[in-house]
């Protein structure tokens, strides 16, 4: 950083986007990191060789097997499956573990989200088969509020430069990893 | 782990269901898909339409060498790793002369640095050759204080010209006399160093480009080279880095440990090749050196020397999008 090299393109306009589309992995991404969240939006994606990535897919495919998979709507939100339960919808996601709940679970409210703004009222279930576990979910007033912060936010940072990656723990099995952090550290 | 393959002699490479094969007169040899990265066809290699299409589904490219071992082509499959952004960003460093010439010179600087680390070691290790390999680092060294002062990118090539004859005079005192460049040759090579030298290049060349097939940069905006003179001119840049680490290193070992005999070259004097036997004997080394790895001081790993290319690639892109100014790699091993 700080070249003078760089620091001419404070010039050119950031706003490479004017519109930002919010898919359900861009809200997940914001909850994880910002840096991710920017690659992906800009299609920088490296995922090809990821194995965790290859086992996702997998357990995607061969779970749940009986009902009908991948719902996109709009091109924006794309829910695993769909069941009707006492007249209730309820949009089911599949997650390998519980390590990012956090983000899984703001993708999944927003998708109830999403659905509300157009008229239909849903619910949430998560499903980890792997731990033998469901977990219901349910928008509330407060979560809505907080959706409308966050798309806000992602606009500002799509927009924006590239924000630079911060080192944290769960970096180490981000796909991202080599493209973040692959400068090598002057130590003598 | 995906691997590349190398195929020296003639025959047919073709699909049957969802498994590829090579299969000549003498055996018949199945190629995994899932573990194939990337071809290497030195043999006359015929290929069935089933099998181009199956392998640029996989994202795998083929890529040609004549008769002579030089770089005649490559099946490039369909790109599938595109953003639009980091292209434009990609040109608008090419477009502007500043920028462009600050990327030349990272260029030329990881090079040079690489050359230096050579004839360094050599320097310390070479009983005799001291002072004179000593002479040499400093000319490259006063050669390479001129860059900054260069300004246009044709003075930037040929500072960089003088540093690589000033090494190739330094590598004619280390080798032995069967070995000296003495000039730099290209088609035909006209000795046995100079057909190393090219075989080599043409394969870093491709090494290169098939990392490049798996980033979203751009192959064929070049800083250093002009965009016009290969197809794939980024992948010309890019080698310049890793020419003295990986062909140079594996040339000097092949040389100094007397791997290399009469039968590993053939051709009418002037019109050098290297034999089947030679290439196995190269390529070997090249595949070995590849997978060769070493600790990464920033991710604190181990990579491989082929890691290390893609590694380059995407701080590459990391300088395009202004998030952290591109650093060439020079080995600290």
């Amino acid at each position: 950083m700080g070249s003078n090299c760089l620091s001419t393109s404070k010039d050119i306009p950031t706003a490479l986007t004017p519109y930002v589309k919010i898919t359900g992995v861009k809200i997940n991404y914001y909850h994880i990191c910002h840096t991710k969240l920017w690659l992906f939006s800009h299609n920088i994606v490296l995922e090809r060789e990821d194995e965790n990535v290859n086992i996702g897919k997998l357990l995607h495919e061969d779970r749940y097997s009986k009902n009908k998979k991948d719902i996109t709507i709009d091109n924006t939100i794309s829910i695993d499956f769909v069941k009707k339960r006492n007249d209730i919808i309820e949009l089911h996601d599949i997650k390998k573990t519980k390590k990012m709940e956090d983000a899984h679970l703001r993708q999944m409210l927003y998708y109830i989200y999403y659905l509300k703004q157009r008229g239909i009222d849903a619910q949430g279930v998560m499903n980890y088969p792997l731990l033998n576990q469901t977990k219901e979910i349910v928008l509330t007033e407060d979560d809505e509020k907080k959706i409308e912060n966050d798309i806000e936010h992602i606009e500002e940072i799509v927009t924006g430069r590239m924000p630079h990656p911060k080192r944290l723990r769960i970096c180490s099995k981000c796909a991202y990893f080599e493209f973040c952090f692959c400068g090598e550290v002057d130590d003598d | 782990m995906r691997t590349d393959y190398y195929i020296l002699q003639d025959g047919t490479l073709k699909r049957k269901e969802n498994t590829v094969y090579f299969v000549n007169k003498d055996e018949k040899r199945v190629l995994p898909i899932n573990k194939i990265y990337s071809i290497y066809a030195y043999g006359r290699l015929s290929l069935s339409s089933g099998v181009v299409s199956y392998l640029a589904k996989n994202g795998i490219p083929i890529h040609f060498f004549n008769y002579y071992g030089f770089y005649e082509g490559s099946m490039y499959p369909r790109e599938t790793l595109i953003s639009g952004d980091l292209v434009i960003k990609q040109a608008s460093h090419y477009l502007d002369t500043e920028k462009r010439m600050f990327l030349a010179g990272k260029f030329i600087e990881g090079a040079c640095g690489n050359i230096l680390k050579n004839l360094r070691y050599y320097s310390r290790s070479k009983d005799g050759l001291q002072d004179s390999l000593d002479e040499h680092i400093n000319s490259i060294e006063s050669e390479f204080t001129r860059l900054p002062n260069a300004d246009s990118i044709s003075s930037m090539m040929n500072v960089e010209g003088r540093i690589r004859n000033i090494y190739y005079s330094a590598l004619d005192e280390i080798f032995p006399e069967d070995y000296r460049i003495i000039t730099r040759t290209r088609r035909p090579p006209s000795n046995k160093m100079n057909t190393l030298i090219s075989f080599g290049n043409s394969l870093m060349y491709t090494t290169v480009l098939s990392e490049i097939y798996n980033t979203q940069l751009n192959p064929t905006i070049s800083y250093l080279h002009e965009p016009f003179e290969r197809r794939f001119s980024l992948a010309l840049d890019v080698s310049e880095i890793f020419k003295p680490i990986i062909i140079d290193r594996i040339i000097l070992k092949l040389v100094n440990k007397n791997m290399l005999d009469d039968s590993c070259f053939m051709g009418e004097i002037g019109d050098m090749l290297l034999s089947e036997k030679g290439k196995k004997v190269f390529l070997q080394e090249y595949n070995a050196k590849l997978s060769t790895t070493i600790k990464h001081k920033g991710l604190k790993r181990n990579v491989s020397y082929k890691r290390l290319i893609r590694l380059e690639l995407y701080k590459l892109s990391k300088h395009v999008l202004d998030d952290e100014a591109y650093k060439p790699l020079v080995m600290w091993w």
